[in-house]
């Protein structure tokens, strides 16, 4: 019992306890092939293309600071990369730096009236990604005359961004999306520059006090999240040798939902990158995995809605729990006072 | 009063916003070792003065002193470079990350080459607890325990264990008993104590006398942004100080006459002079 009250106080419970749910909901109302959704491809495909984004979204969500023009971004990524490789016939090298750049020069943007000025993060990437929106229908309008643009990647990109693994039909973002995890979570966890982030999230001018680059943290903050976005859409216009206008709105949503399942907290300063992963493939195994139960696939998102108040219900729970356990991981912590020595150990 | 050279001095410093004058002729120093409390009441024009100290406002006119040599501080930063480090009524902590990464934000120990340079967290932990168990507080005994599950005044105490860990020498506490219940405020009494003993200048910003008393060696009362009293532990009983602040009206005269007029006119207190 002690493990399990333990465990309860991790960020990541409440996107794990979610994931349980979900699946066990599918097995049980919806019937679903166990075996047959594990193996599809389509679910973990989302949730790679989402979870890439969703990961930097939730350490600039700690850090107490949101991003919605990522929506735009994808797109916007995808387009760079379609307009300057498709339509201009450029090197391919030339596509993914240019979308990759873009992703850079709008962070930036981002990030400096972020820390500039008092308006809330939330409305200054509200203004660019409408922004963005419109600088990419009139662009691609402009230069290709439509808002669709075909391209043909050469051999070496489609493997590395653009191929399909395990024989099937997932896609290599899937690995991608590993490797992103795996860096964020050391970067988060494991690395003074995670510290800086939560003392960010918890009290900016505090952390700014005790030495902390705030304002260029937050500047990078931004531009990884918008980056990654324009990452994410520049793999989709390799794999599937086209990109359009429309694709990636309702990602905004999508990516913040899976972030609050997996545990970060509205207000920042606290969440965490595994926490991220389990409530993106949570999210995506709603969303996507409904079409293997008997439900009708239109009830996805009442799921998504009950399950999201769920989720920031039990963060709230978890918070309190963590804020009044004697300790934050027993199993692992030990009494670091001089005296433990002497002391019975604690019950 | 001994004849070394205050830590901190500040002579004839005036500071106004405009046309407004938030602090007239400032002068006061604090030594090695030294609680100097800092009283007045609301809108005294204490935090003004506790921003100059701490170099988020330049002193309109006026010198600051550290160690006889004259400072002048443009940026907060310059400020705690010096050793002037100013611990604010919850600042500085962050409820909701670990004893041991509260104390170490902006200087984490690290270990590991390169990109992979890991944060310590055993070292940070054990480095935070013995900090702040040298300090007096042996409630704490585990670094992974999250700060906002302690109580106001152990959060106090762990700022103060940090400031006086990384190096501060002038210690500048603002209200730090104000929201805390009567346990918790001697407790932090204790730290303030303890941090004298070890030789650090300490300014104490305060509008409860009785814990101005408690640990101040020397006072200054703050009226209207100017000093209207400044005195020696012993000098003056706690009434005396009471009414000083009220701004010079006897405080059981007023309290004396509130309470007949409140007698005389069924319970009610009376309209504020203006």
């Amino acid at each position: 019992m002690k493990i399990v009250s333990i465990l309860l106080r991790r960020p990541a419970s409440a996107s794990v306890l979610s994931l349980i749910g979900v699946l066990a909901f599918y097995v049980v109302i919806g019937g679903v092939d166990f075996g047959q959704l594990i193996g599809a491809a389509s679910w973990v495909n989302y949730a790679a293309r989402i979870g890439i984004v969703a990961i930097p979204v939730g350490l600039l969500m700690i850090s107490g600071e949101i991003d919605i023009s990522i929506g735009a971004m994808i797109p916007a990524g995808a387009m760079s990369t379609a307009i300057i490789t498709g339509y201009y016939e450029l090197p391919m090298v030339f596509g993914i730096l240019g979308a990759l750049a873009l992703g850079v020069v709008i962070g930036a943007i981002n990030g400096i009236l972020a820390v500039r000025t008092n308006v809330p993060t939330l409305i200054i990437t509200l203004a660019t990604l409408v922004a963005m929106q419109g600088v990419v229908l009139a662009g691609s309008k402009l230069l290709t005359g439509s808002a669709s643009v075909p391209l043909a990647a050469p051999e070496w990109a489609k493997f590395m961004f653009g191929q399909f693994i395990f024989g099937g039909s997932h896609q290599v973002v899937i690995i991608w999306w590993i490797i992103f995890a795996a860096v964020f979570w050391f970067v988060l966890h494991y690395s003074k520059y995670g510290n800086w982030i939560f003392a960010m999230g918890g009290d900016k001018e505090s952390a700014r006090n005790a030495g902390v680059p705030v304002d260029r943290m937050t500047i990078l903050l931004f531009i990884l999240t918008a980056t990654s976005a324009s990452f994410v859409g520049m793999c989709h216009a390799i794999l599937f040798n086209s990109a359009q206008v429309s694709g990636g709105m309702n990602d905004i949503f999508n990516i913040i939902v899976s972030v609050v399942v997996g545990g970060v907290i509205l207000t920042g300063g606290f969440g965490s990158v595994p926490g991220v992963f389990v409530g993106t493939l949570t999210f995506a195994i709603v969303n996507k995995g409904i079409d293997f139960t008997a439900i009708d696939r239109n009830w996805s998102n009442l799921i998504i809605g009950v399950m999201l108040l769920l989720a920031v219900a039990m963060n709230e729970n978890f918070k309190k729990l963590a804020l009044s356990s004697a300790a934050g991981r027993p199993w692992k912590s030990k009494d670091n006072s001089p005296q433990a020595a002497a002391k019975e150990p604690k019950t | 009063m001994s004849d070394n050279t205050a830590v901190l001095e500040m002579r004839k410093v005036d500071k106004s916003f405009g046309p407004i004058d938030v602090l007239h002729s400032i002068s006061l120093k604090v030594k090695e070792g030294e609680v100097l409390c800092l009283l007045g009441d609301n809108g005294a024009g204490k935090s003004t003065l506790i921003k100059t100290l701490s170099g988020v406002f330049q002193p309109t006119r006026g010198e600051m002193y550290m160690d006889g040599k004259p400072v002048n501080f443009t940026r907060p930063s310059d400020a705690q470079n010096a050793g002037i480090a100013t611990v604010h009524q919850f600042g500085g902590t962050y409820p909701l990350m670990s004893v041991g990464r509260n104390f170490f934000v902006g200087q984490e120990p690290t270990k590991g080459y390169g990109p992979f340079k890991i944060y310590d967290r055993e070292k940070a932990n054990a480095i935070a607890v013995e900090a702040v168990q040298n300090f007096g507080i042996t409630r704490i005994t585990d670094g992974d325990r999250l700060v906002g599950g302690l109580s106001g005044g152990e959060r106090q105490s762990l700022a103060i264990a940090r400031a006086v860990h990384f190096g501060a020498r002038v210690l500048i506490l603002d209200e730090p008993t104000a929201a805390l219940g009567v346990k918790q405020a001697a407790h932090v009494l204790r730290i303030v104590n303890e941090a004298k003993r070890r030789g650090l200048a300490v300014i104490f910003i305060t509008h409860q006398v009785m814990h101005a008393m408690a640990v101040g060696d020397h006072f200054a009362v703050l009226i209207r942004g100017a000093i209207a009293a400044d005195f020696r532990a012993g000098e003056k009983s706690r009434e005396e100080i009471a009414d000083l602040m009220a701004g010079g009206e006897s405080m059981a005269d007023l309290e004396a006459n509130i309470e007949g007029y409140m007698e005389a006119h069924d319970g009610q207190p009376p309209e504020p002079a203006h």
